[in-house]
């Protein structure tokens, strides 16, 4: 029977020759992912069973980055008590302040996930490793920890969506608009349970950072994960940083899709989701003609979605010798210690703080409303960000316009949501 | 702890949506204390909830119920305030897997979602997946936990069942 991609990959980590969708296969896994908001529920269920020992240290990541550096007391306690885990089982991947990044920026960069993995995290965004040709989907703390104690998971095989991509996008163009056009088609639950399988010759003008991007908010709109083909640019980006050996999985050409949904990236224009779902997209352009000046009191450039060494140089390429606009909080949070390395490295933290923005160590932070950028009753913020619901960012009354970093930073200068158009 | 095959109680009902966010917002997260996130739980779209919720009752939902982040909390401080079963015209996945995992009962029925009104009461038998509106005598049949799932729950949980 043909299988898609993803199929291939749950159908090797069963065991079985071949899964279709709507079966329940039991699977082993390569990576368990958790962090300090997750981890701690994980290691309590972990203990409350009863069980002593994890499968595998060296299959198990810890990363505390959602409220680091520690915001408030029961932080400090929840990442203490991670820490004594840590040591206590030899975790193999435990990455504390100082060492950490936003846990999706870092999994690929340290080569803790390549193609054909299985992998699963206590984080709703852990399909972003989808980009890379693995299958990774995000679960809950109890199957972290039942995860963490057998190396196994279950699960229900996903039907599939095939998304074809094609043409090549214009110059301010990039992943976040791509993803954010894909969510605004089908809506937050339009691929709800099942696969994204990403094809098409408009790939090749993808980079990896943007293949990163459009994978993480596979879940946005409900999706099980988001795959993509392993090709060129995945290789490139895998030589330095996995060195065992990979498989790269392939679908069948004759396997079934539920619908197929057609992208032509070069009709597509910088798009910006407006509260309070995702799916409520604007493109730059209606933004101007329907809405005119929206004004911001903030901008976010960074998190699990846009925190990548090329977001920071979109950004900072835009802010260079210029100020940021009067009463505007920029906020630039590169998404690892290598991005925060390579921002000082290549001068790009000078053009930040030059630019009059908040340049921060790598943490979620304001993403979900932690610390580090909440928002007060009223205000307004452009953000690189995943999510806009209700009090995602702070007050409910706050509202987040999700963006691309280009966006973002020019929207930090003008004061209003605006693309390059406006300068 | 097993979770018991009936449920009664009055309904509470939402829109689509409701997103994790809202269901218990992260500024709760740094506690996994039961009563600590019952406390704050569906506080940022009803802030009353807490307050008006009894043992037993129900939410009855519309789409994509529990979107948004893997947060077990959701689910969590869903059953910690007492509420017997969620049910919505269909689930966000990684809501419905924790939901189970931690023995939330949960009924996927567009037709009972539409249908059932707030503040009705309702009598559920998980095994048969039978929904009764008492207040209507309206009644749903509903696909009850295959097996695996009800072995899940039978066993108190995800981690007792392994």
């Amino acid at each position: 029977m043909a299988m898609t991609a993803t199929q291939k990959i749950l159908a090797a980590h069963a065991g079985l020759r071949e899964v279709h969708a709507g079966q329940l296969i039991n699977a082993t896994l390569d990576l368990v992912l958790s962090n300090d908001i997750t981890a701690p529920v994980a290691v309590n269920e972990f203990h409350k069973a009863g069980f002593e020992r994890v499968f595998d240290p060296s299959k198990v990541v810890f990363v505390l980055d959602h409220f680091t550096p520690n915001k408030d007391i029961k932080s400090a306690q929840n990442c203490k008590q991670l820490r004594i885990f840590a040591k206590e089982h030899g975790i193999g991947h435990f990455y504390d302040v100082g060492a950490m990044g936003i846990e999706h920026v870092l999994l690929p960069e340290k080569g803790l996930a390549a193609p054909g993995d299985l992998i699963i995290g206590a984080d709703s965004h852990t399909c972003t490793y989808g980009a890379l040709g693995a299958f990774s989907t995000g679960v809950g703390s109890t199957d972290a920890a039942a995860g963490i104690a057998t190396g196994n998971a279950w699960f229900k095989v996903p039907s599939a969506i095939k998304v074809v991509l094609t043409g090549k996008p214009n110059e301010d163009v990039s992943g976040k608009d791509v993803i954010l056009h894909l969510i605004g088609l089908i809506g937050v639950d339009g691929a709800r349970y099942r696969s994204l399988e990403f094809f098409g010759d408009g790939i090749q003008y993808l980079s990896m950072d943007d293949r990163l991007c459009i994978a993480n908010m596979a879940i946005e709109c409900g999706a099980k994960n988001g795959i993509f083909p392993v090709d060129d640019v995945t290789k490139t980006y895998l030589k330095e940083r996995v060195s065992r050996p990979y498989t790269a999985y392939e679908a069948d050409a004759d396997a079934e899709y539920d619908e197929t949904i057609e992208i032509n990236l070069s009709t597509l224009r910088p798009t910006a989701s407006f509260p309070h779902l995702p799916s409520n997209t604007h493109t730059i352009d209606e933004i101007k003609t329907q809405f005119g000046k929206i004004a911001i009191d903030q901008a976010v450039i960074g998190s699990c979605t846009n925190g990548r060494m090329e977001d920071m140089r979109i950004a900072a390429a835009i802010l260079k010798n210029k100020k940021t606009a009067p009463g505007v909080r920029v906020i630039v949070i590169p998404g690892s210690q290598e991005v925060y390395l390579g921002c000082v490295r290549e001068g790009l933290a000078e053009i930040f703080v030059s630019a009059g923005a908040a340049f921060s160590t790598p943490t979620c932070g304001p993403c979900l409303g932690g610390h580090m950028g909440i928002l007060a009753d009223g205000e307004k913020c452009v953000s690189t960000t995943n999510r806009n619901f209700v009090g995602r960012m702070g007050h409910t009354e706050s509202e987040v316009y999700l963006a691309s970093p280009a966006v973002a930073a020019y929207s930090a200068l003008r004061g209003y949501i605006c693309g390059k158009e406006e300068f | 702890m097993a979770i018991r095959f009936e449920a009664r109680g009055s309904v509470h009902k939402f829109g689509d949506n409701i997103d994790t966010d809202v269901i218990i917002p992260a500024r709760y997260l740094n506690s996994f204390s039961e009563a600590e996130l019952a406390s704050h739980c569906m506080e940022d779209i009803d802030k009353e909830f807490k307050n008006n919720v009894k043992p037993g009752d129900v939410i009855v939902a519309g789409k994509n119920f529990g979107c948004g982040s893997s947060r077990e909390h959701a689910p969590i401080s869903i059953k910690a305030s007492g509420i017997s079963c969620v049910i919505a015209e269909s689930f966000a996945r990684i809501f419905y897997r924790n939901a189970i995992n931690i023995g939330l009962p949960i009924i996927e029925s567009a037709e009972a979602a539409k249908r059932i009104a707030a503040g009705e009461e309702l009598e559920i038998d998980f095994k048969t997946g039978k929904i009764k509106n008492l207040s209507t005598n309206e009644e749903f049949l509903t696909e009850p936990f295959p097996e695996f799932i009800r072995k899940i729950i039978e066993k108190g949980g995800l981690l007792a069942s392994l």
